[in-house]
């Protein structure tokens, strides 16, 4: 009782705080700056595009007005149906194929697993709309295989047939990524209970494995949606006059310069992404705890009739795929197709030369090391801080929360969101806009999620007390950071980089709307050159960039097993260094 | 203890995490040089106590006092401490002479100078000659060991240990507490150290402090602690013991079932006619040379032998008091000695002044 009314009593003052030493300082000042940074170049774009849908030309707000006259342009309507339809019609596509193709990696004794995942994942090296030239040069106007499309009833692979085709091939590594995670993670126990009742194969499937890619395949549905819906490369490249939402908001805020419905449009495209990203973030605690810790991961074993199915429909995915790729690659050194199919060096050079697109591919290595550079010192500091240093309460969850956050912005949306931030006469940044800087910044916030989660993996590994014993020793935070977890961590750091690294080369929806000629990018080059008419350089502009990607990756495979070899050694058991 | 004995002055320590009270008014000094354990079950606080004192955690109110120093707001670094974690805590990536030598080459202290004060340090800890390896090179007790070595680098006042054997496996734990306790009583650095297990309290510390839902139960030397228990929580936590129902009659007498013991001495100040409970240690129920004439004997009925190698637990069906059955510790020769088996009669010696009362409300 005494004991209760003393403490009540000593509660009457204010909480007592610790005293900050000056290190912290550092730590809390450095956080502040990475917040600063995501409001300045997430946040405040993507409230000034929120605005901008409410608001007529003269800045007045008017209510839903914009989106009342949205719904009632009978063409643009008509693109918001487009949309929809194509976006499920390829989630419809790809889900079951890449499930089976999951199914096969996770659950089958097929050879040459490990090369048939490798081919899946080369779309990912390229730009999305590689597939788009690769499908011209099939089934286009000069297409190889024009006369066996036709006879199967399709007029021209311009429109709603090329889109759903191109972006099947470009979300399926999405898909199918997502789907073996799923299926890997798996309770072999389940089996063998199963086994021991005896269970049917098709009852096991249905009542155990099903269920246990249930979130899985929920994620990939949603992710794929979203990543078609929000696309600009492919429509842009064989859309032809079928208008999608991702077009008409390039139409309409830079061809007509009408920000007001485009802010429409990026809205109608922000919905199924902050959607996806919602239901995901409920998933993914379920899904995790799906699994206990002692489950028994699933290890398939051979049944030669299953193994042979499964091998000859990968080998089918992998075939197409090569087709795609191999036809744009092949395409590239065609003198001018379908007339002089000799072999030549020409779009490399004259071609991306005399469309001064030579600039651009530096621009886009520049773009990418600057991503890869900086991007991932902001994520992993940004991480880092948020994880294991203390003091700034407040703060903290909502650079969590703006950390997280890119994840569920479209790039289209986030270009577009820049441009109505940036381009505002009174923003004191305005003088970025058109810069390499702003490109850098935004695609370093663009893809910050990812990187962001992967850092924060690594750093969850590390011993929280770190930080606590350096304290007693009285070292400062930064001398730790970099003795011990930055030289632990360099492989996440790798991965970060590479990550930013291809994605930066690769990136259109949110660059397109903020180059300017002298910041072109190699991307967007490709778009140019189709525009133009010069589909032969834009695919060879695709296919270095794919190239490069491929050099780039390989580099940091190689830089991956220097870092573990010169920082990882205390790793290994005694006697094996 | 006077004031001025105090190395280490708690004064009033309360925390609260939202609605949940984890300390409360939680007063404590400790002296210079001795070990002192917080004991307590998970949740108990002894942690969150530890981590206030290491300033990891912010008191909600009261005051530390460290060594005349007012350390209640000041941030770690500014402390006087060392640490060791249940989980070591060492930097896998630095060599065990990086580990060691961590602070003092903060200290700007000479690489010679540094390197002398590792080897020496190493020795102290009994893995003399290991500078070079990694930790994950290393057994748990090693690394253990390691961390201890790094904590006292830079001659702390104050060492703190967070349950710094509950990672190790038993043999390694019965060996390295012995160790701990010696090298502490060597350097004579002031040491606190959790724990939840009360063996490894009564075998290392100087003195106890008892902790269950936030609050202190008990300060004591560990045979305080065993012996006279200062609550029912306490001579349930800390070893094993029998608990009787029983009624106070009044005078140190107390009846369990249908027969009465006089407790001798004062001190038993417990109502006249109430419920109460005794505690009383199967130790303290004798089954050797128990006089005829003694009126504390009981003759029994062995229910059940539980063998646990060289002792068995007994339990003792006492007569008149049959619905509370005892246990009693027999070494395995004595049951062979007095050749007792399940279902034997024997005498027992109830050590009627070990009894514990305490109120059945409590």
């Amino acid at each position: 009782m005494s004991a209760s009314a003393t403490a009540a009593v000593l509660h009457g003052g204010a909480v007592p705080r610790l005293r900050t030493y000056w290190s912290d300082r550092i730590a809390h000042l450095l956080l502040l700056v990475i917040g600063m940074t995501l409001v300045v170049f997430l946040l405040a774009p993507l409230s000034t595009l929120l605005v901008k849908s409410v608001e007529g030309k003269d800045g007045a707000f008017v209510g839903l007005a914009n989106f009342v006259s949205y719904f009632e342009s009978p063409s643009l309507a008509q693109s918001l149906w487009n949309s929809l339809w194509v976006s499920a019609a390829v989630t419809l596509a790809v889900i079951p194929a890449a499930f089976v193709f999951a199914y096969a990696i996770a659950r089958s004794c097929m050879p040459a697993k490990g090369v048939l995942r490798t081919i899946t994942l080369v779309p990912l090296l390229a730009p999305s709309l590689l597939s788009a030239i690769s499908l011209i040069y099939w089934f286009g106007n000069q297409g190889a295989l024009k006369d066996l499309m036709q006879w199967l009833g399709i007029n021209s692979i311009y429109g709603a047939p090329g889109i759903v085709l191109a972006e099947i091939f470009s979300v399926f590594p999405h898909a199918l990524m997502i789907l073996v995670t799923a299926l890997s993670l798996s309770d072999a126990r389940l089996y063998e209970a199963a086994d021991a009742l005896g269970t049917s194969a098709l009852r096991k499937f249905f009542t155990i494995t099903l269920p246990g890619a249930k979130y899985g395949l929920i994620s990939a549905t949603m992710v794929t949606f979203t990543l078609v819906i929000t696309d600009f490369g492919i429509p842009k490249v064989i859309g032809g006059d079928f208008n999608v939402l991702a077009t008409d908001v390039f139409k309409l805020v830079i061809g007509q310069q009408d920000f007001e419905r485009g802010a429409v449009v990026g809205l109608l495209l922000l919905a199924p992404a902050v959607l996806t990203f919602v239901v995901d973030y409920f998933l993914q605690d379920r899904q995790n705890a799906q699994l206990s810790s002692r489950a028994v991961p699933y290890a398939p074993r051979p049944a030669p009739l299953f193994d042979w199915l499964m091998s000859a429909y990968c080998l089918l995915v992998v075939l197409l795929m090569l087709a795609v790729l191999g036809m744009a690659f092949f395409a590239s050194f065609v003198k001018f197709w379908p007339y002089d199919m000799s072999l030549t060096l020409r779009h490399y050079t004259f071609g991306l030369v005399d469309a001064e697109v030579n600039v651009a591919f530096f621009n886009s290595l520049t773009l990418a090391f600057c991503c890869a550079l900086f991007g991932t010192a902001m994520v992993f500091i940004g991480a880092y801080l948020l994880e294991k240093t203390r003091g700034m309460d407040w703060l903290r969850p909502c650079v969590r929360l703006l950390a997280t956050l890119p994840m569920a912005v479209p790039g289209l949306v986030l270009g577009l969101s820049y441009i109505f931030f940036f381009v505002h006469p009174d923003n004191p940044l305005n003088p970025l806009y058109h810069t390499l800087t702003i490109l850098v910044l935004c695609t370093i916030v663009h893809f910050y999620t990812t990187g962001h989660l992967t850092a924060v993996t690594a750093l969850k590994a590390l011993d929280n007390e770190f930080e606590a014993v350096s304290a007693s020793l009285k070292v400062p935070f930064y001398k730790t950071f970099w003795r011990v977890t930055l030289p632990i961590c360099t492989p996440a750091l790798v991965d970060i980089s590479r990550y930013f690294f291809i994605n930066a080369m690769t990136t259109i929806s949110a660059v397109v709307f903020l180059y300017s000629p002298d910041t072109k990018l190699a991307a967007i080059a490709i778009l140019n050159l189709d525009e133009a008419g010069e589909i032969g350089a834009a695919a060879a502009m695709a296919m270095l960039i794919a190239a490069t990607s491929t050099v780039v990756c390989l580099f940091y495979l190689a830089l991956g097993r220097l870092v573990d070899r010169s920082t990882q050694g205390w790793r290994r058991p005694a006697g094996s260094s | 203890m006077s004031s001025d004995d105090a190395f280490l002055r708690i004064e009033g320590i309360s925390k609260d995490f939202g609605k949940f009270q984890a300390l409360k008014n939680i007063n404590l000094d400790i002296r210079k040089g001795e070990l002192v354990c917080f004991l307590g079950p998970s949740g108990c606080g002894k942690t969150t106590l530890l981590r206030i004192i290491a300033g990891l955690e912010t008191q909600s109110s009261g005051r530390i006092v460290q060594n005349g120093r007012d350390i209640s707001l000041l941030p770690p670094p500014q402390r006087d401490y060392g640490i060791v974690f249940q989980s070591y805590a060492l930097f896998p990536n630095l060599s065990v002479a990086a580990n060691v030598a961590y602070g003092l080459v903060n200290r700007k202290v000479p690489r010679a100078e540094a390197a002398k004060k590792v080897v020496e340090l190493l020795k102290l800890v009994g893995l003399p000659g290991s500078q070079a390896k990694y930790p994950n090179q290393l057994s748990g007790g090693q690394q253990q060991r390691i961390a201890l070595a790094r904590a006292l680098a830079t001659s702390p006042g104050l060492l703190l240990l967070d349950e710094p054997l509950s990672a190790l496996d038993a043999l390694e734990r019965l060996r390295l507490r012995g160790e701990v306790r010696a090298l502490q009583q060597k350097v004579g650095v002031t040491t606190i150290m959790v724990t939840h297990d009360q063996e490894e309290a009564l075998a290392m510390a100087d003195r106890i402090v008892v902790m269950n839902h936030g609050v202190i139960e008990q300060v004591g030397t560990p045979l305080e602690i065993y012996r006279e228990p200062a609550s029912p929580f306490v001579a349930d936590f800390v070893g094993k013991i029998n608990v009787l129902n029983a009624l106070s009659e009044g005078d140190g007498r107390y009846r369990i079932g249908a027969r009465s013991f006089q407790l001798p001495g004062a001190g038993h100040s417990v109502a006249n006619d109430g419920t109460i409970r005794i505690y009383l240690r199967p130790e303290d129920l004798l089954a050797r040379n128990v006089e005829d004439d003694d009126p504390h004997s009981v003759w029994g009925r062995i229910q059940k032998i539980e063998f646990l190698g060289a002792f068995c637990h007994v339990r003792v069906a006492l007569e008149k008091m049959e619905d509370q059955p005892v246990t009693v510790y027999f070494s395995l020769n004595l049951l062979d000695e007095l050749g007792l088996a399940e279902g034997s009669r024997l005498r027992i010696r109830v050590m009627a002044e070990r009894m514990r009362i305490f109120h059945a409300a409590q």
